[in-house]
């Protein structure tokens, strides 16, 4: 405990990691909390004023202000994170806490689903949000006619109902227990009936003035905001920088207070600069070599395992993210996950049970597997495909890296060649990461694994209640993949961003980059 | 017998504009089937990783890119000359807005560069062919010829580490607002200028001081030498002028370069341009965005040669009264 506590003092850990690892020792009782909240939270109160400027990368010429194209960085934090709000968001601990809506409650299938509204909540067009803005703002994204990238997430929905100005029922084809979390996707913003959602009038803390896409963004303070601790800026303006080195230039020389991903060789020389904070959250984003289960000869689990044990997790995370990440567990549940299986354990490098298991799949002496990656997949891809190749030779085993073009990647390559390398953002639920990529008939089951036991699990845990069995469902899903599914998850990747030591902010939400997209709603200026 | 009325200048300007004309339809065509040719469509590449058959088919229905090719062409081309670009299909602004405003600092960028470039340009190759093979020429023909040989960025970070960096004079993005004064643009664009003139004017320096030289060979030089004409005279007033046609050209080349030419330039100092625009469109299957910019591209190169070639026509006497 000791040890734990002078972590947490030196910033080797954060609060989040103090109590899982406390939990995992059975202590979390002599915790002191009041001391750990004294360190934790050592920054001065919030403060109102001064114009935020973000250096952000993932804008484009071709972004729109409807969240239904949502698509990069730059939108997601102005539409998300500064004009608009969902009905519930994600708070800093992973826990969906209500934002747009009061309160929520479920029918014991977990199929009917009633959100009671915030009363009061003020449109930048002056108009009061109520049940019908609800409706029309989740419509927008269903149907046969919708464009929205999240046409897939709403699809489970069949009908949703007002009774009375706030209140909102959903009817789901089958129960979910974490609708709220769906609710919280990016793409469901809520704007006014009737209302082009190009306007950018949401109910936000900042209304829209000036947006030339790709290239700048801004935006001022929403008077009428409806929380009040929130919203901290006047005036908010985000400046699409896609060349990592023109951010960095920019922060340092006070252009911009803050930057999103920065580049990893230049982290260390950050750090060092004076009157800058690098900010790292280890969230959900993970890269995979996903293997074809329904391809010879990733059909056969041995393969699969064999190729398993042929990387060095820990060389990967040191060598291609430079420290900046985690070691998978070849599973796509990240430890900042609610049910991560931490009682599993680690595969390691263990070149002597590669070969038996390829011995065991009868290719011992002429195995050669071609790993098709690009740099478009990950940043690092096609450096990981060699480093993997030096390493599985130790094993006998031969991989052939085969570079593909950048240009249409996630059309020809991905979900076609037998093996390729993958970039996850990772999802806030195991039921979303699990239903999108590992579900028998998943839209993106990159795999194409097919574990009956899997995909049962899978829907009694959806619309399963209750915490400790749903945690044992998951832990369960979490093995069978780790044994037999066909990724391979080497590491998981941080988010690195900078900003100058004036902006002040809490502990940081993992669900996504810059504060779970929210930094122009949840940070200020120090005084 | 009626075009004998026009003045030998109206009518090759008059042909030079029609096959102007042509040449911008025949790009149009080329435009056209070159973005057929790229694989996948704008449905694919906005919704990238999110993409499932079911969003990529209604996505295509609603922009028409389920159409024949030779109608949509037919479509866009009778628009474009209206100067109706269209919409662009990523975000349903019309494309003349998106693309008017970065024309516009295309043209701002351009210009500024142009205005220190080409006196600069012009003053230093007739220096270098007035003290021809001295220190100073092969100076300047050295310094000049290193900087063009830097790949572009490679100086736009030296200038940002030197100026931006180290000495904190000016900003390291170019980032310009509509509603900033001349002034504020000015100091914005100051470094990515430096920059672009630095690239540009060794060519048109050594293609100056290439003419020069040329023409100081000839005999009626040498008669004006025999005279006891000054050199400075000599090269500034009798050789200068009959070595403007291969200069204009030369600019004008340039000065094409500097409105279509600079994404790198403009990635590294954050300059919202049209490069950019284009390279994004492109990358994103915006075709009408991709198909107007590379017509207006194809337009400032037209224009700027036909302009080129009026003004060597003016300053040359033989081809401004040809017999």
């Amino acid at each position: 405990m000791k040890r734990l506590q002078h972590l947490l003092k030196e910033g080797k850990m954060d609060r989040r990691q103090l109590l899982q690892a406390a939990a995992a020792l059975g202590i979390t009782a002599s915790l002191d909390t009041t001391w750990l909240s004294g360190i934790a939270r050592a920054g001065e109160a919030p403060k109102r004023g001064g114009r935020l400027r973000i250096g952000i990368s993932g804008g484009s010429t071709t972004d729109a202000l409807d969240p239904a194209n949502t698509t990069d960085m730059m939108m997601q934090v102005f539409i998300y994170g500064a004009l608009g709000n969902n009905l519930v968001e994600i708070d800093a601990t992973g826990k969906p806490v209500p934002e747009l809506a009061e309160s929520w409650e479920s029918s014991p299938d977990a199929k009917t689903w009633t959100f009671t509204l915030k009363k009061g909540v003020e449109f930048h067009n002056g108009k009061t949000m109520d049940s019908d803005d609800v409706i029309y703002s989740i419509n927008h994204h269903r149907g046969a006619n919708s464009k929205s990238g999240a046409k897939t997430i709403v699809k489970a929905i069949t009908d949703i109902k007002k009774d009375g100005k706030n209140k909102v029922i959903f009817e789901l084809e089958n129960g979910n227990a974490d609708l709220p979390f769906i609710m919280t996707d990016y793409h469901l913003v809520i704007g006014p009936k009737d209302v082009d959602f190009n306007t950018g009038i949401f109910t936000g803390g900042y209304k829209v003035e000036n947006f030339e896409p790709g290239v700048r963004a801004y935006a001022r303070r929403h008077p009428n905001y409806f929380k009040s601790d929130r919203a901290w800026f006047d005036e908010i303006e985000l400046l699409g920088i896609s060349d990592v080195n023109a951010r960095t230039n920019a922060l340092k020389t006070g252009q911009i207070d803050v930057m999103n991903r920065c580049e990893l060789k230049a982290v260390h020389l950050l750090k060092r600069s004076k009157g800058l904070q690098v900010m790292q959250q280890n969230g959900y984003k993970h890269f995979t070599f996903a293997m074809r289960c329904d391809t010879a000869p990733f059909g056969n689990n041995d393969v699969r395992l064999a190729l398993k044990y042929a990387i060095d997790r820990e060389q990967m995370v040191k060598t291609i993210l430079r420290g900046y990440g985690v070691v998978g567990n070849d599973h796509p549940i990240a430890p900042s996950n609610r049910y991560f299986a931490s009682e599993l354990p680690q595969r390691t490098y263990d070149p002597d049970k590669a070969k038996f298991h390829l011995k065991k799949a009868g290719m011992a002496n002429s195995a050669t597997f071609t790993l098709h990656t690009a740099e478009a997949a990950f940043v690092g891809a096609v450096d990981a495909g060699v480093l993997y190749r030096e390493q599985a030779a130790k094993a006998g085993i031969t991989i052939d890296v085969s570079r593909e073009p950048n240009d249409g990647y996630w059309n020809n390559v991905w979900m076609k060649k037998p093996w390729c390398a993958v970039f996850w953002a990772g999802r806030p639920t195991e039921d979303l990461m699990f239903s999108t990529a590992y579900a028998k008939g998943g839209a993106w089951n990159d795999t194409f694994w097919d574990n009956a036991r899997f995909n049962e699990l899978l829907v009694q845990a959806r619309s399963e209640l209750d915490e400790t069995k749903r945690r044992s469902m998951y832990v369960e899903m979490q093995r069978l993949v780790h044994d037999d599914g066909g990724a391979v998850v080497p590491m998981f990747s941080s988010d690195l961003s900078a900003a100058s030591e004036k902006v002040g902010h809490g502990d940081l939400a993992v669900n996504a980059e810059l504060d779970g997209f929210k930094a122009p709603e949840r940070w200020w200026f120090k005084g | 017998m009626q075009q004998w009325h026009f003045h030998p200048v109206v009518r090759l300007l008059a042909q030079r504009i029609g096959l102007g004309l042509l040449t911008l339809w025949v790009i149009s065509l080329l435009i056209f089937v070159g973005i057929q040719l790229l694989p996948g469509d704008l449905a694919d590449a906005v919704l990238g990783q999110s993409a499932t058959p079911e969003t990529v088919a209604a996505f295509r229905h609603e922009l028409k890119l389920d159409l024949p090719p030779h109608i949509r062409y037919l479509h866009w081309l009778s628009g474009a000359v209206e100067g109706d670009f269209g919409r662009s299909l990523a975000n349903q602004r019309p494309v003349a807005e998106l693309i008017g405003w970065r024309f516009g600092n295309s043209l701002f960028l351009a210009g500024v560069t142009a205005l220190i470039a080409v006196p600069l340009a012009v003053v230093l190759g007739l220096m270098a062919a007035l003290y021809r093979n001295t220190l100073f020429d092969k100076l300047i023909s050295t310094s000049t010829l290193s900087v063009i040989s830097f790949p572009e960025f490679f100086v736009a970070y030296i200038l940002i580490a030197l100026f931006s960096v180290q000495l904190p004079f000016f900003p390291s993005i170019a980032s310009i607002t509509p509603d900033m004064g001349l002034g504020q643009k000015l100091y914005a664009v100051f470094l990515p200028c430096l920059t672009l003139a630095l690239v540009v004017t060794a060519h048109m320096m050594r293609q100056t001081r290439a003419a020069i030289i040329n023409i100081l060979a000839s005999a009626y030089i040498e008669m004006a030498n025999l005279k006891g004409l000054k050199r400075m005279r000599i090269v500034v007033l009798h050789a200068f002028p009959n070595a403007l046609s291969p200069v204009i050209n030369v600019i004008a080349l340039n000065l094409a370069y500097l409105v279509v030419g600079v994404v790198i330039v403009e990635v590294v100092f954050v300059y919202p341009g049209l490069g950019q625009l284009l390279v994004d469109s492109v990358a994103k299957r915006d075709i009408p965005v991709v198909q107007a910019s590379g017509l207006i591209f194809a337009t400032t190169y037209v224009l700027l040669n036909l302009l080129a070639d009026i003004l060597s026509i003016l300053c040359n006497p033989r081809l401004r009264s040809p017999r």
